[in-house]
Formats: structure tokens, C-alpha cells, sequence
């Protein structure tokens, strides 16, 4: 461990930061963009070209603003929470590789925050984590709606962290049996979906595993707190939920924690079902500077396509009725994601050790 | 399953929205200050006092206007035109003329009232100010300029500026202009407020035939 590695692990860092940070900068534009197009509206088109500096102008009104603390504010807490929110947002997306491996100085360079071999636990434990602080600005706020939008938190992540952690099981498992040797790292899974099966259909888990995809899906929208599962925020019923009494810089952070972790969960989706940065790259073909960074671009174009479906399901759904919430969590969701791991632990089985009667 | 169909038949409702106001005509948006909507002909906006092509003004201070007002918003004094001077062509002149816009109901009571077309309506509908004493428009802002433009409350204002008052469309509604039977009932429009300069209408025969 040289002063050269050092640097490559702080470039490391800094880009996942920098990345995280530019896209949530565009995302809450293009999720403004997008709901305004399916509402026959404009959007934001006036702060620089197409109102891309929207957000920006935005957060640097917010930095300016006054924090309100209410009078029956547990302070510390009410303080700590926007921090909580804001540190998993940023963890999550550490582990997830975002690119093809470099060799910079004669080392190997994975594009990934860091190189972890239990990243599917790491990102479970961050997307729970993530729930604290909605949890805890709640309760600290010494508020009612808050604390209700921090209790229905509660609840909602229950209910669906159990259906999203069974969607990876199946997922993780058939990836562990279909390539070299079973593993939790993201970056092991992405090489696992390398190549294609019968020539031009790509090995993405999303096609043998679809039904883990569409149960994986549905609760990262419920984990992010997105419509039309967010009753956490519900404006309608709550005002604001667990962000009612926030003001100022802490209630930015709230925001950029949100779009970091719908970035962060439509990444990991892709990353675990669309094949994550895997793509044609061309090599020979185009110079090699394209080649080098075209999974990239195949690895954002995935991540977009479903941060894309996001913002249609959000311009689309009204929000569910809390009974209908956890009806599909725990009656439809949980069910079919057991049934869905025994259905694929079976067949998984049989391609690994034959029928059982031969 | 029923529920899947109904979301993806949501999802596609949005979806061609979306299609629609990208890349067809979907948007229903006007970008305000930048662009304008066309305005129907006999829009209502604000008042100008009109002249006559030779600078005369045409109103000559008989006050119908005033009692038409069901606001009552108009306030007019007539004066009798100074004889080596004249500004009207008539016996008096509105020496006097006042709209207050805040109560004005822009009904255009007192353009059908007017027996010289002196009062017309214009398109410009800005009229915004930041205190009520300037939303009484006296003549300096009714009555139109010497080149046939309208007054602006406020001139350096921004809005002004951009908005459509360098060619300010009015209208004039004249009935037998020339006092002509032929004409009876007939009415004419023109584009811009000022020197009553259109065209001859056609006659009632005309107009049957």
C-alpha cells in the first residue's frame, strides 16, 4: 500500500461522490421534466439550457434559508437525522460497479466506491439503515404528522424489505450456481451475466428470473419512498410526513437523499438484473478511449431506463390507501417472492444435480 | 390481474401524453412574457382615447360614457374647446377623463355608449400596479399619442417592453358610420385604435345579396 494506491482509493471515492451528486443534480430536473411531458406542461426551462441549473438554484436557495428547529424538537436528534438519511444514500451506492475494471500504473482498477465481497448484505443493511432517519425525524421533530409519516416508515420498510431481501435471494442464488462459484459481491454478479444464451439474447438474471424482477422492483419504489407507495410523505394526508418541520440545508439533505437512493436502488436493480455494465464494447472497432468507457454508458442507460419507470409509475398512480400498502406487501408481495425462490431453488437444483429419481 | 391491466392502460395513457407533448402538439402552455396568445378581435383590454387623423381628439366631453358605466368608474369633465385652439372638433372637449381600472368590469359600456368612437378598447391587458392610485388611468395614459400608439402606465416597465403595445390591436365598432340607411345595422371593425382610416363596408344589399 503505496501513496499511489492511497490516491486510487480517494479517486475512488471522490468520483462515486461526485457521480452521486451530478445525478441527483439531474434526476430531481428530469423527474420534474419528465412528470411535467406526461402532464402536458413545461417543467423547469428557465435557470440555464433547458433548465438544467434548476436544482441548483434550488439547493443554493435552500442553503441560504433559515433551519427551523420547533419548540418541542428533541435537538440532537432532529439535528442527526437528515446526516443518517444522507450517509446510507451515499454508502449504497459505494459497492456497486459502475465499469469495466482499468489498469492505471500497472494496477487493476475496479470502477466501483469499493470492492466488497459481501456487497448484496452491505446494501441490504444500508436501504434498512436508510430508515432510521425517516424514522428518527419523526419522533424528534415533536410533531404529530411527522411522527405518523415516521411510524408508517416503519411499517412500510418491514413489510417490503422482507420481499426485496427474498427477490435477491432467488436472484443471488441463481447467479451463484450459474457462474464460477457462489458470491455476494455485485461485481462477481455483473461478470456472471457476461455473454449470451443462444447467441443474442443477453445472460441477464432478468430473464430467467423475472418474477424475482418485478417483486425487486415494486420494493425498491416502496423503499425509496416513491409514489405510489409514499405514504411517508404523503402530502395530501401528512403535509409533509417525516419532512414537515425540516427547513433549510437539512431538508435539502432529505431531498438529496431521495434521488441518491432511487440512483443507488436503480443501479443495484440493474446491476443485479439488467447485467450491469455489460454491453457491446466494440473493442477493435472504435478507439480504444470509447471502448474503455462505453460500459458505462451501457451501465447508466440501464440504471436510467428503470429511474425512467420510476418517474412514469409517479406520474401515473395515484397513492395506495395504507390497507392496500400492506396488503401488497405482506399478502401478495412476501407469498409470491417465497414461491418464487421455491420455484427457482427446485429448478436450480435439478440443472445442478439432475431429477432426483435418476 | 385485473389490477395489471388497469396499470398498464395507466402507464400507456401517460406514456402517450408524454409522446404528444415532446414531440407533437401536446403542449397547451404559452411561455407568457416571451410569446403571446393570439387575442380574439374584440378582446377587451384596457381604454385609449382616440383622435382624429388630424390630431383632433374625438372626444368631446359629453359624459355618455360616464353614465353608461355600470361601475361607475368613469369620471369626466367637459370643457368648452378655447375658440383660436380647439382640441375637439365638437362644442367641448373631456377636459377631464379618469377610468379607474380597479373597478372597471371591462364590459365596454362606454364604447357602445360613445357617439364619436372616442373610447375604444385595446388588447393590452397588463396593467398591474404596485399602488391604487396608479390604477386610475387619467388622460395622459388614455389618450393616444400624436403617431397613433397607446400610452403605457408604465413605459420603463420590463413588461411593457415586451409586451404587444408597439402594435397594440383595438378595435372601433362603428354602426352607419356616414349616417347612410344602407349601412343600418352593420358593423365594422378595425385592427388598430386611432384615425378611423377602414376600408368602406359593404352596404346592406350587398350583404343580402
Amino acid at each position: 500500500m503505496d501513496l499511489v494506491d492511497i490516491l486510487i482509493v480517494v479517486g475512488r471515492v471522490l468520483l462515486v461522490f461526485v457521480l452521486l451528486l451530478l445525478t441527483t443534480v439531474f434526476n430531481v430536473w428530469l423527474e420534474r421534466k419528465v412528470v411535467a411531458d406526461m402532464q402536458n406542461r413545461v417543467g423547469p426551462d428557465r435557470a440555464g439550457p433547458w433548465g438544467l441549473l434548476q436544482t441548483v438554484a434550488d439547493g443554493l436557495k435552500l442553503f441560504f434559508k433559515e433551519q427551523v428547529t420547533p419548540a418541542k424538537a428533541e435537538y440532537g436528534m432532529f439535528a442527526l437525522a437528515p446526516l443518517l438519511a444522507i450517509v446510507p444514500a451515499f454508502l449504497m451506492f459505494m459497492v456497486v460497479p459502475f465499469g469495466q475494471p482499468f489498469t492505471i500504473a500497472g494496477r487493476l482498477v475496479p470502477l466501483q466506491g469499493t470492492e466488497l465481497n459481501v456487497g448484496v448484505l452491505f446494501v441490504l443493511a444500508m436501504s434498512s439503515l436508510a430508515v432510521y432517519a425517516v424514522v428518527l425525524a419523526g419522533w424528534s421533530s415533536g410533531s404529530k404528522y411527522p411522527l405518523l409519516g415516521g411510524v408508517r416508515a416503519t411499517a412500510q420498510a418491514i413489510s417490503y424489505e422482507a420481499a426485496m431481501g427474498l427477490a435477491m435471494v432467488s436472484v443471488i442464488m441463481f447467479a451463484s450456481t450459474s457462474t464460477v462459484g457462489g458470491s455476494l459481491s455485485l461485481s462477481d454478479i455483473v461478470a456472471g451475466q457476461a455473454g449470451t444464451y443462444l447467441g443474442f439474447v443477453p445472460r441477464w438474471n432478468i430473464f430467467p428470473q423475472v418474477v424475482a424482477f418485478v417483486i425487486f422492483f415494486l420494493a425498491i419504489i416502496a423503499e425509496t419512498n416513491r409514489s405510489p407507495f409514499d405514504l411517508v410523505e404523503a402530502e395530501q394526508e401528512l403535509v409533509g410526513g417525516f419532512h414537515t418541520e425540516y427547513s433549510g440545508m437539512r431538508f435539502a439533505m432529505y431531498q438529496l437523499a431521495e434521488y441518491c437512493n432511487i440512483f443507488s436502488m436503480s443501479a443495484i436493480c440493474a446491476t443485479l438484473f439488467l447485467g450491469g455494465w455489460n454491453g457491446p464494447t466494440f473493442e477493435g472497432d472504435v478507439p480504444t478511449f470509447v471502448s474503455a468507457i462505453l460500459p458505462t454508458v451501457w451501465f447508466l442507460i440501464k440504471t436510467y431506463a428503470i429511474i425512467f419507470s420510476f418517474f412514469w409509475i409517479r406520474a401515473t398512480m395515484p397513492r395506495l390507501r395504507y390497507d392496500q400498502l400492506m396488503q401488497l406487501g405482506w399478502k401478495r408481495l412476501i407469498p409470491a417472492a417465497l414461491v418464487w425462490l421455491m420455484v427457482s431453488t427446485v429448478a436450480i437444483s435439478v440443472r445442478q444435480f439432475g431429477l432426483p429419481w435418476n | 390481474m385485473a389490477g395489471l391491466g388497469a396499470f398498464l392502460k395507466g402507464l400507456r395513457v401517460t406514456g402517450k401524453v408524454m409522446v404528444d407533448t415532446v414531440f407533437g402538439d401536446g403542449l397547451v402552455t404559452t411561455k407568457y412574457p416571451e410569446e403571446f396568445r393570439p387575442k380574439p378581435q374584440r378582446f377587451h383590454g384596457r381604454h385609449v382615447l382616440n383622435r382624429y387623423p388630424d390630431g383632433m381628439e374625438k372626444c368631446i366631453g359629453c359624459e355618455l360614457c360616464a353614465g353608461a358605466c355600470p361601475a361607475r368608474c368613469i369620471y369626466v369633465r367637459g370643457l368648452d374647446n378655447p375658440p383660436e385652439h380647439p382640441v375637439s372638433p365638437g362644442e367641448r372637449y373631456g377636459y377631464v377623463y379618469e377610468i379607474n381600472m380597479l373597478r372597471c368590469i371591462f364590459c365596454g359600456l362606454c364604447v357602445e355608449a360613445c357617439p364619436t368612437e372616442a373610447i375604444t378598447m385595446t388588447h393590452l391587458f397588463e396593467m398591474s400596479t404596485s399602488n391604487r392610485g396608479d390604477a386610475i388611468y387619467t388622460r395622459n395614459e388614455l389618450l393616444m399619442r400624436p403617431d397613433g400608439s397607446v400610452p403605457h402606465m408604465f413605459p420603463e416597465d420590463p413588461l411593457a417592453k415586451m409586451s404587444e403595445l408597439a402594435t397594440a390591436d383595438g378595435w372601433v365598432r362603428a354602426t352607419a358610420p356616414s349616417g347612410v340607411a344602407a349601412y343600418e345595422g352593420v358593423q365594422a371593425w378595425q385592427g388598430t385604435p386611432g384615425p378611423a382610416s377602414w376600408a368602406p363596408e359593404p352596404t346592406q344589399e350587398e350583404l343580402d345579396a
